[in-house]
This record gives C-alpha cells, sequence and structure tokens, in this order.
C-alpha cells in the first residue's frame, strides 16, 4: 500500500482535542503521523487538502442495511457504499432483518459480508430476544464472540420490563450496549405521526410523545436498578431529554442518539401526506426539534445516528397509513448536520465531529473516531463550504426515499480512507 | 373581481374559501327543483364519464352521488372495492392509472385511508371528488350540511352550532367545522374527552364538557354517529352507557331555552347518540339533509365540470 500524504487540510480530532491546518500521513493502513512540514516519504500519493477538513471518519450506530430479507432495498454492500460516500467509515447494521440477526451464523454473515463489500466497516448489531418476540433472550456471547457490538430489538420495542431487565443485566457480562427502541406499543398503536394539531387536522392517528417517554423513563430507571447500559436509540422528543438528563445528573449508564431528520424537520413536514416524512419515532413539534438540537450541544444527546432506512419507491407511493417507516439517512447526514447545527451556531465543526464520530466510537467501543498515530487510519475530508442540491437520483443506497431532495445541504465528503484505504473519492 | 371557481379536486373544505363554499351553496340551490321535476333530468353532463370508487361500504352517500351524475345526465360506473381489483391487492396508485387510460373525466373517491384523495387528485388529471377519506374530510356532508342550516335559518353568520359525539374519528365533523367557521358561525363540539381531540380548539371551535352544554348553548346540534367498535377500543365502557351520558334525549331537548334544529349525517343508532323521538321529531332536518345531498353533490360535479354557476343548467330542459 503506497503511502498517502494529505496536505494542507484543517486537521480536526475531537479525540485529542485539536484542530489545527496540517499535514496528515497514512502508511500501512495507519494514521503515521499529523503536523506541519512532513516530508513526502518516497512513491507517497499526495493528496491536497487545502480549504477542506481533515477528520475521523463518521460512525454511524443506527443504520438498517436490509440483507438478509430484503435486498431489493439495500444490500449491506450498498448500504456500505452509500456510508463511505456520506463520509462514514463506520456503520452498526440492526438486526431486524429475514432472518433476524440472533445468533452467530447470522452475526458472521453480516460481518463477512460487510467485509466483501470492502467500504464501511460494518458492524452487526444482535437482538435482545430470538426472533424481536420480546420472550427469550437471544445468545449474547455468541453473537459478541462472532462479532456483534450491541443488541437491540429496534422495530419491535421490548415492552417486558422483566425482558429489558434481564437484557440490561446480562449484557454486563461482555461490556457491551443495550440499544431500545423506546415506544409503549398500546399507546403508539396503529399511528401514523406525531399525535398533535397536524395529526388532528390531517385525520391521520397520531402516536403520542408520552409513547417515547414512558419508556424512556422505564429505561432509565432499569439502567439505574441493574448498573446496565442503556443506549436509547432515535430520541424525538423534549420529554425524553429531560428524562436523559436527569438520569445523567444521576450518574446513569445511558446514552443516547438522534437522527438528522429530528433536529431539522417537524410534523409540518407531513402536511400533503408526503409518506417521505413518515418515520418511527415521528417528526415532533417546533419545541421538540429545538430541545434535540440543544441535547445534542450540551451532551444529553451522545451521537448523531441516522436512523438510514431504505424503502422501495413503490412502498411510499401510496396511502399514508399504509406507507412503511423511515427515510435514507447516510449520503445526507454531514450535509444536514453542517446547514442545521454548525452554520446557524449550535455546534462547532469539532464538536459536530464529536457527535458524529469520537463520541459513537466511545459509546459502541469502535475502532475509529482519532486521529491519533498508530490508529487505523480512518479518515474524512470534506469541504464545509460546499453548496449541493440533493438528487436522490445519483445516491449510492439502492432506495430513494428521502425528504430532502432538491433542498440545498452544506458541506460534502470528498475522500473517504477505511483502513488507509481509498475508498471513497468524489 | 373575477367570480371564484373551483380548483381540479375537491379534497375538503378545509382548503376553500368563503366565496368558493358560497358559491357552491348558491349553485346548488338551482339544482334542487330538478329532483322536483317530473323529468329528474338536465344535459349538463352530458358525454361526461363519472367513475364512484367506493373502497368503503356506504350506501347514502354512494346513492347520493349516482343520482345526481344522472340527474345531470353523466355516464357513469360504479365499483364497490369488493369483486374488483383492489381486493385482488392492486395499489390505489394502480387503480388511478387504469382508470385514467379509459380517459374518464371525474372520479368520486370513498376510501378509508385519510389522504387518499388528495393521493389520487395528485397523481391524475381527471377531477377528483372526496366523498370521505379515512377520519380527513367529508366536504359533500360539510356542505349538504350548511345548506340545510342555511334553508331553515336563511344564514350562517354568527349561527351556534354543536357538533356533538365522537368527533375524534370524524370526517363530518372536521369538514362541518371548516366550512362552518368559514362562513361565521359559531362551532362547538361535545362528546366524551376520550373522543375530542385536544388541539380542536386550535381550529376555533370551544370545546363543551357536557351535553346539556351543549343543549343551552346552541342553535343546531350535529350529532356524529357513535361508531360501535369505539367500545372494543377502550374509548367509551358501554352504548348504555354513552346513550345516559352523551344522548340527545326528549327530556333533555325539553329543557333547552329554545327549539334546536337536529341534524345528524346517517347513519343513526337510534336510542345511542340519538332518541328516536328525537330523530323523528318535529325538528329534526335528517331527511332534509338526504334531499340537500343530492343538490349540493350536482352542483359540486357540475362545477368542477367547468359548469358556469348562473343557474342555467339547472333551467334547461332535457331534450
Amino acid at each position: 500500500m503506497i503511502p498517502l500524504l494529505i496536505k494542507g487540510g484543517r486537521v480536526i480530532d475531537p479525540s485529542r482535542k485539536t484542530d489545527a491546518v496540517a499535514d496528515l500521513l497514512v502508511m500501512d493502513g495507519k494514521i503515521a503521523a499529523v503536523g506541519t512540514n512532513i516530508g513526502t516519504p518516497d512513491g507517497a500519493q499526495v493528496q491536497d487538502a487545502k480549504g477542506k477538513v481533515v477528520a475521523p471518519g463518521l460512525i454511524d450506530v443506527h443504520v438498517h442495511l436490509r440483507e438478509p430479507g430484503f435486498e431489493d432495498l439495500e444490500t449491506i454492500a450498498t448500504g456500505a457504499a452509500a456510508a463511505v460516500a456520506g463520509g462514514f467509515t463506520a456503520v452498526c447494521a440492526m438486526p431486524n432483518t429475514d432472518p433476524v440477526i440472533d445468533n452467530q451464523s447470522a452475526v458472521g454473515f453480516v460481518l463477512s459480508r460487510g467485509k466483501a463489500a470492502g467500504k464501511a466497516r460494518v458492524y452487526p448489531i444482535g437482538c435482545i430476544t430470538i426472533g424481536q418476540k420480546g420472550e427469550r433472550l437471544a445468545e449474547f456471547g455468541e453473537m459478541v464472540g462472532a462479532g456483534a457490538v450491541a443488541v437491540s430489538d429496534d422495530g419491535k420495542p421490548v415492552q417486558s420490563s422483566h425482558m429489558m431487565r434481564t437484557a440490561l443485566e446480562y449484557a454486563k457480562v461482555f461490556g457491551i450496549p443495550v440499544a431500545d427502541h423506546c415506544e409503549d406499543v398500546s399507546l403508539a398503536h396503529g399511528g401514523a405521526m406525531h399525535e398533535g394539531i397536524v395529526s388532528m387536522r390531517l385525520g391521520l392517528k397520531g402516536i403520542p410523545a408520552a409513547a417515547e417517554e414512558i419508556q424512556v423513563a422505564r429505561d432509565c430507571i432499569l439502567a439505574e436498578l441493574t448498573g446496565g447500559h442503556i443506549h436509547l436509540c432515535h430520541m424525538s422528543t423534549r420529554g425524553s431529554v429531560e428524562l436523559i438528563r436527569r438520569a445523567k445528573e444521576k450518574g446513569l449508564r445511558v446514552t443516547a442518539e438522534a437522527a438528522p431528520h429530528h433536529f431539522t424537520l417537524t410534523h409540518e413536514r407531513v402536511e400533503g401526506y408526503d409518506t417521505n416524512a413518515k418515520m418511527n419515532p415521528p417528526l415532533r413539534e417546533e419545541a421538540d426539534r429545538e430541545a434535540i438540537r440543544q441535547a445534542v450541544k450540551d451532551g444529553t444527546i451522545d451521537c448523531i445516528a441516522t436512523d438510514h432506512a431504505p424503502h422501495h419507491y413503490d412502498a411510499k407511493e401510496r396511502e399514508f397509513d399504509d406507507a412503511p417507516n423511515g427515510i435514507l439517512g447516510l449520503e445526507t447526514a454531514l450535509g444536514l448536520a453542517m446547514r442545521e447545527l454548525v452554520q446557524p451556531g449550535v455546534l462547532t465543526l469539532p464538536e459536530m465531529i464529536y457527535r458524529m464520530s469520537t463520541r459513537p466510537a466511545q459509546v459502541f467501543n469502535l475502532i475509529g473516531g482519532t486521529l491519533a498515530v498508530g490508529a487505523p487510519a480512518d479518515v474524512m475530508i470534506f469541504d464545509p463550504g460546499a453548496r449541493w442540491k440533493v438528487d436522490a437520483g445519483h445516491f449510492c443506497s439502492k432506495s430513494r426515499n428521502t425528504p430532502f431532495g432538491g433542498e440545498e445541504l452544506l458541506g460534502r465528503n470528498e475522500m473517504t480512507l477505511v483502513d488507509g484505504r481509498i475508498v471513497f473519492q468524489r | 373581481m373575477s367570480a371564484p371557481t373551483l380548483g381540479k379536486d375537491l379534497v375538503g373544505l378545509e382548503g376553500l374559501s368563503r366565496e368558493q363554499i358560497e358559491l357552491l351553496l348558491d349553485t346548488a340551490e338551482p339544482f334542487k327543483e330538478v329532483s322536483e321535476r317530473q323529468i329528474k333530468k338536465v344535459p349538463a353532463l352530458r358525454g361526461k364519464t363519472v367513475v364512484n370508487l367506493f373502497f368503503e361500504a356506504s350506501t347514502r352517500t354512494r346513492i347520493s352521488f349516482e343520482f345526481a351524475e344522472k340527474r345531470l345526465s353523466a355516464d357513469t360506473v360504479s365499483v364497490a372495492a369488493s369483486g374488483s381489483s383492489v381486493s385482488k391487492g392492486e395499489t390505489l396508485v394502480d387503480t388511478a392509472r387504469n382508470l385514467e387510460a379509459m380517459r374518464i373525466d371525474m372520479v368520486v373517491i370513498r376510501h378509508g385511508a385519510s389522504g387518499a384523495a388528495k393521493f389520487l387528485g395528485d397523481r391524475i388529471a381527471s377531477n377528483v371528488i372526496n366523498a370521505g377519506d379515512g377520519k380527513h374530510e367529508h366536504p359533500t356532508q360539510g356542505l349538504l350540511d350548511i345548506l340545510t342550516l342555511r334553508d331553515k335559518f336563511k344564514k350562517i353568520e354568527g349561527l351556534k352550532v354543536a357538533i356533538c359525539g365522537d368527533v375524534l374519528h370524524s370526517r363530518v365533523a372536521r369538514s362541518n367545522i371548516w366550512g362552518l367557521t368559514k362562513l361565521g358561525a359559531k362551532v362547538a363540539v361535545c362528546g366524551p374527552p376520550t373522543l375530542v381531540p385536544r388541539e380542536i380548539t386550535a381550529l376555533g371551535v370551544e370545546v363543551l364538557p357536557h351535553i346539556e352544554d351543549a343543549i343551552a348553548w346552541a342553535d343546531a346540534l350535529n350529532i356524529l354517529r357513535l361508531q360501535l367498535e369505539r367500545m372494543e377500543k377502550g374509548y367509551i365502557p358501554s352504548l348504555r352507557e354513552y346513550n345516559r351520558v352523551f344522548g340527545v334525549t326528549v327530556d333533555r331537548l325539553e329543557k333547552a331555552p329554545k327549539d334546536l334544529l337536529i341534524m345528524h349525517p346517517g347513519p343513526m343508532n337510534r336510542g345511542v347518540e340519538i332518541d328516536s323521538a328525537v330523530a323523528d321529531g318535529p325538528h329534526s332536518v335528517i331527511l332534509p339533509q338526504v334531499t340537500n345531498g343530492v343538490a349540493v353533490r350536482m352542483a359540486v360535479l357540475y362545477l368542477l365540470a367547468g359548469g358556469k354557476p348562473d343557474g342555467s343548467a339547472a333551467r334547461a330542459e332535457e331534450s
């Protein structure tokens, strides 16, 4: 592998709290040196990064890659390609595929597909319960042994408090987080959007904020009872933020993520029954969106995760009640974070990279999130000033379901390295 | 100022202006008389093809639309969801495209999903008329209710109308609220808090907690049908108790300071939301509502087809 010298970029590394114009040398797949006036090794490729940001690659702890079972929507290969196009060097794949990832051989399958794709690192998340049925614990030990980095029944919220308690206790043996999709199913049942003035006008059944908050409260209480690590997925309400803040003040092992659409859009976006604005948890109110932004700023929300959810256009082209939940995230996350958080001054650039790279690596105990010498060279180079229009037709993902089509975003990834290999170049 | 017109579709009353609603009501007036003739037919829509696409069971609304279409001389086909390709899993968008390919002029759609009429209207060039979409709107019912109120009270401005019952699940309630408030009526809703959305006051309506309050306050009651499955879903304990607490009964009406006009969109659950003696009583306009339904639907069809709102269509005789 020939050495790569990235010259003259703004090198931001939240793990070492550094932010300065510098060169970065990649050799043998690792960060070999960071500094000014690094000599060009013989035969090295030189990449000019003037005016660009050089940062640890983004890490998304919540994506749906649809393989096995729904390969017409996305495959591990196309999802991993979408990831590196968006600046992500690692993604954690949720297990709600068909069959679900609830045993070691299924975990091994995801891992091997990810390696074969050779793009972003693909980390499998195993199920909490067998078949995501909420009845019996899956074999955490076997799955972790095969490469799982967390457990989750995402999409099938764990309703039994007993089951969540035992999951949190048992997961402590392996040091993995239990990631919960927080939803009281009896309250949310049949809901198609946030319960509020818009759902009332449109005549759609609403999902009250309480459906999420009740389970967030329960999970925090169980984290206190068990000492286990609960990771709260895609937080969407101001009430949830309040509950997490209190849990963190108590010193509980509670971490949380928020999705770009929840700090960007509100339930008004559903007007006209646009199914690309249908997701679960749903788009909430302005006060919720603002609370999520503040929580990302003050650390109540640890990381930004996309909940990348590919769907076929046919599936979204139908009555709102019948359309599936979710939107693509990997190829718009950086541009949205820049436009919605960095540009208005909610986050500084280093803070944004911390929430999208360094912090998710810490929370899920993953490689990456750092440019420390000796670390694997998972690096992104992006243009923070680039303004570009979203054209879903040019996505690397197999699907096209985004509510941001035609919108102008700020900041665009130009090059992605994983283990020092150039896996994406615009 | 140019005269108001309607757009391509009639999806709901929310999107209409006061002038457009008045245009519809005024256009309906002369059509009432057509239904009183020996030969109940005018040539206004001759050569036009209308499809009535009913994905939900309906007797009253479907027949009312069919009569309206036939009395305007349109060629019509009615499709019920069962017995068509819809029951074989065809998507709404495919159904729409197939209809379009047959070069139809108008579609009347009744569908269980909120937004279905708009969905269809956005995807085909034909005019689309919403005959009820989920819990969203039922604009022709709203219009016929308002026309019936106008017949009795001569004007809508300042009129007090209480909409009673399951507001949460009611498309009739939403269309009535939009239409009446745009025309300057005062609207209140009354029902168990489990069946009245918390945010409803944002539409400019008052929430009255007790049926006695509504009866004391209103000039007219529009009493919604209570779907029997609401009990199973836990919204109310029993029909018996619903009648006890929220039923419109003769006893309650006798205590009112004035006679109230009684409306119901049908079909009624006698002895649940409304007592038989009230439904059949002297102040009930439940059957005139049905009569007005045909005239209102003729007006909607006629105006969407580009007809002129000068009454000439109703004066024309079938030749």
